[in-house]
């Protein structure tokens, strides 16, 4: 391990594989550092992707995939279901598995990857920052780097150490649980989302098959209500409920920042990407894609940035520009609809299941749900079709 | 008062780190820590807590 690289990466999951692989592609010397004793775990996640936005951004490997989805349906508070083909198929993944082969990727392009690794603080001359301080073993270590890249998930704490609002409001936390299942009946290739004030308030619950027996079932709420009432409470009665009689293989808990998105991600020597940035979508919470659409952008800029001997914010702002065109914008707008739908009453989601059950069922795409569902919005219809395109 | 924490249940997932306003919280791999001279008590942590597991002390 050597006290110098160009490149500092703190975080291990996809968004830090990613950008460290970049990096590294890009000719740049990286370190990893990883909190956890192993990359892939624990799976905070419900695992879901599609395959047209995975395929964009890896080759596909057949063990990643737990379980191939074809279908969709959404459950309205009075239990009306709405089922819908999905527009290309979906993938529920082996996070474990996943995670593991991306830090791979990164480690064959010739990033080094250290697990057990906590950065604790960063290392900064005249308020530019240096390096980073870790502790690995029982040992403190610091680190130099031309640049440092915090993909340290949403308990990020790189950003605020350079002094960057990077705190996430408890109204736009998704605060979640999720329990594996396994003996319980499902349709293997069909996504189920529940919702309804007394179920998820401010957020959904989803199961997400992995297998023709075993699933991730899970919900977030938003922070706003989950002082009386915890996720894991919620959870507990949904699954005494649907599934008396499974058995719970594992339980995690988790947060979802779904904020609109930050401005400002780079500083002079310092990047933020994937959740540490607030990039996962903040409607459907989803940020797997996001995560390795910012790490790719990240490590190319970080690289040529490198490269040409200039790590200044105004260089690295590339970075912000680029996700904003491929990403942010849309997560603009999934923002303002998602505080739109979180604002409907148990009855609007009843209504519009019932308009969509008037539609035959090859008719229900995504955009036809947003359509319905957003019929009071015209504007808010609009942002939907750019963001879904 | 103080805001005591159930190392127990704790499932380290970081989310009271998030919404902490005075970033006085730090977690590792499994260790959560919140420091009582920078925290100013606004419990935001104790509410957004996904299991329950943080509580406030009188």
């Amino acid at each position: 391990m050597n006290t110098q690289y160009d490149v500092i990466v703190v975080g291990g999951g996809p968004a830090g594989s990613m950008t460290a692989r970049y990096a590294a592609e890009g000719g740049a010397s990286v370190l990893m550092l990883e909190k956890d004793r192993e990359i892939g775990m624990p799976v905070r996640c419900a695992e879901g992707i599609s395959e047209k936005a995975l395929g964009t951004l890896v080759e596909i490997r057949e063990r990643w995939i737990a379980q191939v989805i074809h279908r969709a349906r959404l459950v309205a508070p009075d239990g009306t279901a709405v089922d819908s083909n999905t527009e290309g198929a979906g993938f529920i993944l082996h996070r474990k598995l996943f995670d593991a082969d991306l830090a791979a990727m990164a480690s064959e392009a010739g990033a080094d990857v250290l697990t057990k690794a906590y950065v604790h603080g960063l290392l900064t001359e005249d308020g530019i920052v240096t390096g980073v301080r870790y502790r690995h073993l029982g040992r403190e270590h610091r680190v130099s780097s031309n640049v440092v890249v915090g993909a340290d998930g949403v308990e990020s704490r790189v950003g605020r150490w350079a002094g960057m609002d990077t705190r996430t409001t408890p109204e736009d936390m998704e605060t979640c649980v999720q329990m594996t299942l396994t003996n319980i009946s499902i349709d293997p290739d069909c996504l189920v989302f529940y919702f309804g004030r007394h179920i998820a308030p401010g957020g959904y619950v989803w199961i997400f098959p992995k297998g023709i027996r075993t699933a991730n079932v899970g919900l977030g709420i938003s922070g706003l209500y989950s002082r009386s009432k915890k996720p894991l409470a919620y959870l507990q009665e949904f699954v005494d409920k649907m599934f008396p009689k499974a058995a719970v293989l594992c339980t995690v808990a988790g947060g979802v920042p779904s904020m609109p998105p930050m401005r400002d991600i780079v500083r002079d020597g310092l990047m933020l990407v994937g959740d540490a940035a607030h990039q996962s979508n903040p409607m459907s919470g989803g940020g797997i894609a996001n995560a390795m659409i910012a790490g790719r952008i990240a490590g190319k800029v970080a690289a040529v940035a490198v490269r040409e001997g200039d790590v200044s914010s105004k260089k690295l702002s590339a970075y912000t520009r680029e996700w904003h065109r491929t990403e942010g914008k849309n997560n603009e707008r999934f923002y303002r609809i998602k505080k739109a739908v979180y604002s409907f009453s148990d009855e609007d989601l009843n209504r519009t299941a019932r308009m969509l059950m008037e539609m035959p069922e090859e008719e229900r795409t995504v955009v036809q749900v947003f359509k319905k569902a957003l019929y009071k919005h015209p504007k808010l219809v609009i942002e939907a079709v750019k963001a879904l395109r | 008062m103080s805001i005591s924490i159930d190392h127990e249940r704790c499932d380290f997932c970081g989310t009271c780190v998030a919404v902490c306003p005075v970033d006085a919280i730090e977690l590792s791999e499994s260790f959560l820590r919140i420091d009582e001279d920078t925290c100013s008590l606004c419990y935001a942590c104790v509410e957004i807590c996904p299991l329950g597991i943080l509580e406030v002390q009188e």
